[in-house]
């Protein structure tokens, strides 16, 4: 625990019957960390995650959270202190309102945080008596939160957060997932919303079928991958082969993707830019939108999963 | 101890505050107690209808508590993941059913006072047989329990809701509860005798309404109902 790692898995398999649902993954957060599992759905996320809380039994690889194995009896009796769960749905008595569900369990932790305070926090205060069922999509998952929060966790595992969630109540809970990462506790959270992750996470493993495709922070998986080139806009009809002569000394294509954008292949080098805004100034040309050695990741995920992305939402 | 003490709070709680629980645990047997003991069209025999009633309602409500009560409960608390998420915390399973126990005991010493003191203004004698009687309530509560659970834990919330509704009424209507066992036809009568609703309301039957001992075939199928019950559950039962 030294290292700072809070969570780690190595070469984890889960099995469900035949069916491989996750294929030897590998990870690792440390305190302080906001890592995301980002991936389509069904591809091995919630799996990873509750084996990870000790639900399911892997059936190879080692797992630790905080220096236990959850799948043990003695580590899972040890980490319901230390751990803080949010399911993907459910998890509340349904004829339960907020306030009585917070109360309720933070009387299950020695040092629980103060219900009322995280009722103001996730803003549930209008609706602290509302039963469960009654409450809307994104109400429900601010209570899971806050449930998952209740305990002080040193870990806790968010799965689909914020999926469900309007966009004032998504600014909510990653103004609290971001405190949480201040106050030193270890996240874990799923998404298969691309823009969640690169909001929330400081490092992304993208899953697909049960394998880690992709790891890193997200500024390094966009600049990872196939070479990015670089990109810009300027008037239509440009001389393609004069630029690519000007600016290249080794063979450089340059292709205008739409009329007047650009796409420069090859190194995006500063040298490079430098040419190409020198050939474009001294032709009169303007020069907008430019991008140089960076893909979205978007482009990363679409690259390595090989499937169109999902919708802004589920 | 203060997490058992406000899990347990919190369960007497919600079933106080379900309205179809209220119905079904008290509500229904008061009305069963006053409309029949008012209007003598039940086949009780000779002695006032309150003396075969009282005991037989006050059993319905056992099963009706820990069986029915607490099987729709847990049903639809499987259904919505709490039972998976109550995992994930320090509660933990053995506290969670302690919990449920000491809840449902809660509830039938509120059924009892309440029904007891009703059936008194309908001028029902109790003998003292209140010893036994509660011995076999502990025992019928095991029993139903697990029957309960069985059913919670393995059908889906909506499907264990009629189907422990469903048994309710069965049991309800060949226990000797509301109709002596000897108004059955014998091979039904034969049939009842293994289930624990007959044997429980025989048995009270016998030690709080006649002040007679509990016949020994009740003690056994009430034993027996109590270590199978909860052990069928126990083997079959799925968290999530």
């Amino acid at each position: 625990m030294d290292d700072g790692v809070a969570v780690e898995c190595s070469d984890l398999v889960v099995r469900y019957g035949s069916v491989v649902a996750v294929d030897g993954l590998s990870l690792q957060a440390r305190h302080g960390e906001v890592l995301a599992l980002l991936g389509p759905n069904g591809a091995g996320k919630t799996s990873t995650v509750e084996t990870l809380e000790g639900y399911r039994r892997a059936s190879g690889g080692t797992l630790r959270v905080l220096g236990w194995d959850p799948g043990e009896p003695a580590g899972h009796r040890a980490l319901v202190r230390k751990v803080g769960v949010m399911l993907q749905r459910g998890g509340v008595y349904p004829a339960m309102g907020p306030r009585q569900a917070l109360h309720l369990f933070a009387s299950y932790y020695d040092n629980a945080n103060d219900p009322d305070t995280m009722l103001d926090l996730l803003g549930l205060g209008s609706v602290a008596r509302t039963p469960w069922r009654r409450l809307s999509g994104g109400e429900q998952q601010r209570l899971s939160l806050a449930l998952a929060l209740i305990g002080r966790p040193q870990v806790i595992f968010l799965d689909e957060p914020t999926a469900g969630v309007d966009p004032e109540g998504r600014i909510t809970i990653r103004q609290v997932i971001s405190g949480m990462r201040s106050d030193g506790t270890c996240v874990i959270l799923t998404t298969h919303e691309l823009s969640e992750a690169e909001r929330l996470a400081d490092d992304v493993v993208i899953i697909d079928h049960g394998r880690a495709v992709a790891h890193g922070t997200v500024a390094e998986l966009a600049g990872a991958g196939r070479a990015a080139g670089i990109t810009f806009a300027s008037q239509p009809g440009i001389d393609v082969a004069a630029l690519a002569a000007a600016i290249g000394t080794d063979a450089v294509e340059v292709t205008e993707t739409a009329p007047g954008r650009y796409m420069v292949e090859g190194e995006s080098s500063p040298t490079r830019v430098a040419a190409l805004a020198t050939w474009l100034a001294d032709r009169g040309f303007a020069m907008a939108d430019l991008q140089a050695g960076r893909q979205s990741l978007e482009e990363v995920y679409l690259s390595v999963t090989g499937r169109e992305a999902h919708g802004k939402d589920s | 101890m203060r997490p058992l003490a406000a899990q347990v709070t919190a369960e007497v709680r919600m079933t106080l505050k379900r309205g179809e629980s209220v119905l079904l645990t008290l509500g229904i047997p008061v009305v069963l107690i006053v409309f029949f003991g008012s209007v003598h069209v039940l086949p009780t025999g000779s002695g006032k209808p309150i003396t075969f009633l009282a005991p037989g309602v006050l059993a319905l409500a056992v099963m009706s508590t820990s069986m029915v009560n607490l099987s729709i409960a847990t049903g639809f608390e499987r259904g919505y993941g709490v039972l998976k998420r109550l995992g994930a915390t320090p509660l933990g399973r053995p506290r969670l059913l302690a919990a449920k126990i000491t809840a449902i005991v809660m509830l039938e010493v509120i059924q009892a006072v309440v029904l007891v003191a009703v059936s008194l203004a309908m001028g029902w004698h109790p003998t003292s047989g209140a010893g036994p009687a509660v011995a076999v309530v502990l025992l019928a509560t095991s029993g139903f329990g697990g029957i309960g659970l069985l059913l919670a834990g393995v059908l889906k919330a909506e499907v264990n809701l009629a189907a422990a509704n469903g048994l309710w009424l069965v049991l309800l209507l060949v226990s000797g509860m509301l109709v002596p066992l000897a108004k059955l036809p014998g091979w039904l009568a034969a049939v009842a005798r293994v289930l624990p609703a007959a044997a429980l309301s025989q048995a009270l039957h016998h030690s709080i309404g006649l002040g007679t001992p509990v016949p020994g075939w009740s003690w056994i199928v009430l034993g027996a109902w109590a270590i199978a019950g909860p052990l069928a559950a126990a083997l079959t039962f799925r968290w999530e």
